[in-house]
């Protein structure tokens, strides 16, 4: 069971991040009164990125972008499998370092800039990444994957405002606006694109593979937050994570990029708000 | 196959432009035109381009910027001059600082004309620039395997 899920994991996680990018591209442009391109159109991109020529702008870059790719993977398997949260949440943080390593190894001044941004917006989520484990832990009482999921209650039950702080900073996570500072799909224009500036062909679709394991990762943690022992648990987790993703691509359409500052200050507060608060609670519940 | 169509992003440089054809280049984002729908997104970074798009002139200021750009941008990739200064250097064409056209600096592989280029000029423009496209990498790819 565990070796099918790791597996249905790598192989479906990109598949399905790509069908969620398209969907997620079609729905920003009809909020825009667009048509949008075609649903495959990240296939389409990533085929192309594939053959085009290579411009290696050093011999590190691909290798750490290739580093990036494994250790998400690897993250992501250790959720699928059941294993435990907060090594997998521990990975995950190791392979964005990878990233920024990825993106300061070139000479470009905006890939530098956006590998500084990236940093920050890791100061600005990893404080209710951890709380939530945490919360994972309180509530069910392990920090393993297949002991939460095997409760009696969904762990929402206990920890509302974790998830809703963990919606908040799941926007830095998928590159969405207001937190877009890094990098972005869309044209962005201001430090051109960001981490990615110097990434072409190859080096970026290994990159773009990399953010749909990203994508998948995340949102089985947000299905962590409903699973229960039992089976309706399960499409109303994935009901749960189609809401919660309208509601990012939603946000995204509607807010413009903040400052890092304040991307910073929002941030902790919400954690301390919604996350710490949470964490009280549970603490004196349990 | 047909990979690079699919999906072409642009690359938009201002050589020396009235900004009258930069506007126009910008309108054909809006609602109304949405390029997206074939897939263009435009990209503001040459490493990611397929297509370099120019509008206006080269002078001697824009003239190592563009062929920087332009060697930037990796293989296959098609150049658009739109408008007529970009195509030919139109009413600025005697002017003391202008070269000319794009393709005094760069080969130039699709012309756009009109002053201003129209957005449903430019949209044809780039659709055949995308045949063109289709073409350069089949030769690209070619070129690849003989190595
Ligand atoms: S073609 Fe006309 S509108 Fe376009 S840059 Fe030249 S003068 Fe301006």
């Amino acid at each position: 069971m565990q070796v099918l899920s790791v597996i249905g994991y790598l192989i479906l996680a990109p598949l399905a991040g790509g069908l969620l990018d398209g969907i997620d591209r079609i729905i920003s442009a009809r909020m825009q009164r667009r048509k949008g391109p075609p649903l495959l159109q990240p296939f389409y991109d990533i085929g192309k990125l594939f053959s085009k020529e290579v411009i290696a702008v050093n011999n590190v870059q691909m290798l750490l972008n290739l580093s990036y790719l494994v250790f998400l993977a690897i993250a992501g398997s250790m959720l699928f499998a059941g294993k435990d949260i907060l090594m997998c949440l521990f990975i995950l943080s190791t392979a964005d370092m990878f990233l920024i390593m990825g993106a300061s190894s070139d000479s470009s001044p905006y890939a530098n800039l956006g590998a500084g941004r990236e940093m920050i917006q890791m100061m600005a989520y990893e404080p209710l990444t951890l709380i939530v484990a945490v919360g994972f832990y309180l509530s069910s009482g392990s920090f393993q994957v297949s002991d939460i999921i095997g409760q009696q209650y969904s762990s929402v039950l206990f920890m509302p405002g974790m998830l809703l702080g963990f919606m908040f900073t799941a926007a830095i996570k998928f590159r969405k606006s207001p937190f877009d500072l890094s990098t972005s799909h869309h044209a962005h224009q201001e430090m051109v694109k960001g981490l990615t500036t110097e990434m072409s062909g190859p080096t970026l679709a290994i990159m773009n593979i990399a953010e749909y394991y990203e994508m998948i990762l995340i949102l089985g943690i947000f299905c962590l937050f409903f699973l229960n022992g039992n089976w309706w648990s399960w499409p109303l987790a994935i009901a749960a994570c189609a809401v919660i993703f309208f509601l990012e691509t939603l946000w995204d359409n509607a807010s413009a990029r903040l400052k890092w500052k304040t991307l910073l200050d929002s941030c902790w507060v919400i954690t301390l708000l919604f996350g710490g608060v949470n964490l009280l609670i549970l603490m004196l519940l349990k | 196959m047909a990979k690079v169509s699919k999906s072409p992003w642009l690359l938009h440089y201002d050589a020396s432009s009235c900004n009258g054809c930069d506007i126009e280049v910008l309108d054909c984002l809006t609602p109304k035109y949405d390029i997206e729908r074939f897939g263009i997104i435009n990209t503001g970074d040459p490493f990611q381009a397929d297509i370099l798009l120019i509008t206006g002139g080269v002078n001697s200021q824009t003239e190592p910027v563009v062929k920087q750009l332009y060697s930037q941008i990796p293989e296959p990739k098609v150049v658009v001059a739109v408008g007529i200064c970009a195509c030919t250097g139109g009413v600025f064409k005697e002017c003391y600082n202008i070269k000319g056209g794009i393709d005094t600096v760069i080969p130039v592989d699709v012309y756009v004309p009109g002053c201003a280029a129209r957005p449903e000029a430019i949209i044809d423009g780039v659709v055949q620039a995308v045949a063109i496209l289709d073409k350069k990498r089949e030769e690209y790819r070619r070129q690849k395997n003989a190595k």
